[in-house]
C-alpha cells in the first residue's frame, strides 16, 4: 500500500515539474534572468576591490564571506555531532 | 579485526610512495585558491584523502600511532577560530565584522584582502581536513556485530 | 497539449534530466524499507538539485570565470558559489545520518525499517 502511495504522489511530482518547464528558459542565452541583476557588477569590480582573479573566491570570502562562515560551523557540528554518538564514556 | 589482514605489497609500496605527493597537492590546491580554480574546502578534502588512503592500506591502529584524535580535534578548532578570529580582529581595529582592509598593516587595501582571503583559506581547509578525517577514525572504529542491550551512549 | 519541437527539447534538456534524477531520488527516500538505500536516495535527490542549478549558470561561447588578460567574457559565477557551500551540507547531513544508522544497528539488531518497528511496540 506504501508503494501504490510513493508512485501516486511521484505521478503528481513528475505532473507539476513538468507542467511548470514550460516557463523555464532555454539555457545558453545571456539575456536569462540570473544573468542580468547581481553579476556584472561582481565580475567588474572583483580585480580592484579584491585582488583575486578567481571571481569564485572573491565571492566566497569577502563579498558573502559571512555565509562562508556559517558554513564553516556547519562542517565543525558534523564533526562534533558523529565525535558525540560514538563516544565512549569508561565507568 | 586482528592484526594479520593486511593489504597486499603492491598496495602498501604504492601508497608509501603517493602519499606525500597528495598532500603536496592538497596544499598546492588550498594556497593557489586564489589564481587557480580551488581554495580551501576543495584542498581540505584531498589532505583528508590522504590520510583516509593511510588509514585503509594500512591497519587503523598505525594511523592513530602517526596522528592522534586529539591533534585532529585541535585543528578542528583552530581552524574555525581563525575564520572568526579575523572577523574580530578586523573590528577591534574600527571596522565591521570581516570587514577586510583595517588591520594595522602598511598595505595598501586590495592586498590587504589577498591577505585575509589567504588566511581564511588556510583556516578553512584546516577545518575540513580534520572533520572528514574524524569522520572516517570514528565511523570505522566500530567493532563490527556489537549489539549493545541498554542505553549506554 | 503543445507540439513538442526539437528545438525545445534541445533548448531545455538539462530540466528533463533533472526531473527524471529528482523523482528517481525520491521514489528511494519514501519506498524504499533498508534504511541505507533511504539515505542514498537522499543523496541521488541532492545531486539532482546542484545538476539543477550549475545546468543554468552556462552561457553560451563565454570562458570559466578567472580573470585572465585578453579574455571580456566570462561565466556566471553565483551559482557556483552557493552549490559549494550546498556540497559541504550534503556530505555533513549523510555523515551524520550514516553514524544515526550505525547506532540503530548496535541497539537493534537490524536495519530493515519494518522489523525495527516490530522490535519497538
Amino acid at each position: 500500500m506504501l508503494r501504490s502511495l510513493a508512485i501516486i504522489s511521484l505521478l503528481i511530482m513528475g505532473g507539476v515539474f513538468i507542467y511548470v518547464i514550460e516557463d523555464m528558459p532555454p539555457i545558453g542565452n545571456p539575456e536569462n534572468p540570473p544573468h542580468v541583476h547581481v553579476v556584472p557588477r561582481y565580475i567588474e569590480k572583483a580585480e580592484e576591490e579584491t585582488g583575486v582573479p578567481n571571481i569564485v573566491t572573491a565571492i566566497l570570502a569577502n563579498y558573502r564571506g559571512y555565509d562562508t562562515l556559517g558554513e564553516t560551523t556547519v562542517i565543525f557540528t558534523a564533526g562534533v555531532s558523529v565525535m558525540i554518538l560514538f563516544q565512549r564514556w569508561n565507568k | 579485526m586482528s592484526e594479520k589482514m593486511v593489504e597486499s605489497v603492491v598496495a602498501r609500496t604504492i601508497s608509501r610512495i603517493i602519499i606525500p605527493f597528495i598532500q603536496l597537492y592538497g596544499i598546492y590546491v588550498i594556497t593557489h585558491g586564489e589564481s587557480s580554480p580551488g581554495g580551501g574546502f576543495q584542498g581540505g578534502v584531498i589532505l583528508g584523502t590522504s590520510i583516509i588512503l593511510f588509514g585503509i592500506v594500512f591497519s587503523l591502529n598505525t594511523t592513530k600511532k602517526w596522528i592522534s584524535k586529539k591533534i585532529l580535534i585541535l585543528f578542528m578548532s583552530l581552524g574555525l577560530l581563525i575564520y572568526s578570529g579575523i572577523g574580530a580582529i578586523d573590528m577591534l581595529f574600527g571596522g565591521k565584522y570581516l570587514e577586510y582592509g583595517k588591520l594595522p598593516l602598511p598595505l595598501h587595501s586590495p592586498e590587504m584582502s589577498a591577505l585575509s582571503i589567504l588566511m581564511v583559506e588556510i583556516g578553512i581547509g584546516l577545518c575540513v581536513m580534520s572533520t572528514i578525517t574524524l569522520l572516517f577514525i570514528f565511523l570505522a572504529g566500530e567493532k563490527s556485530g556489537t549489539r549493545m542491550d541498554s542505553w549506554e551512549i | 497539449m503543445r507540439r513538442v519541437e526539437l528545438e525545445w527539447i534541445v533548448g531545455r534538456y538539462n530540466y528533463l534530466i533533472f526531473i527524471a534524477l529528482a523523482l528517481i531520488g525520491f521514489y528511494a527516500m519514501i519506498a524504499k524499507k533498508n534504511l541505507i538505500k533511504k539515505i542514498i536516495g537522499m543523496n541521488i535527490f541532492q545531486t539532482a538539485i546542484f545538476l539543477f542549478y550549475i545546468s543554468m549558470a552556462d552561457i553560451e561561447g563565454r570562458k570559466a570565470p578567472i580573470l585572465v588578460p585578453g579574455v571580456e567574457e566570462y561565466v556566471n559565477p553565483l551559482p557556483h558559489v552557493l552549490i559549494l557551500t550546498a556540497i559541504v551540507v550534503c556530505v555533513s547531513t549523510t555523515a551524520v545520518a550514516l553514524s544515526l544508522i550505525v547506532k540503530i544497528y548496535q541497539k537493534f539488531g537490524s536495519i530493515e525499517e519494518d522489523e525495527i518497528m516490530e522490535m519497538m511496540k
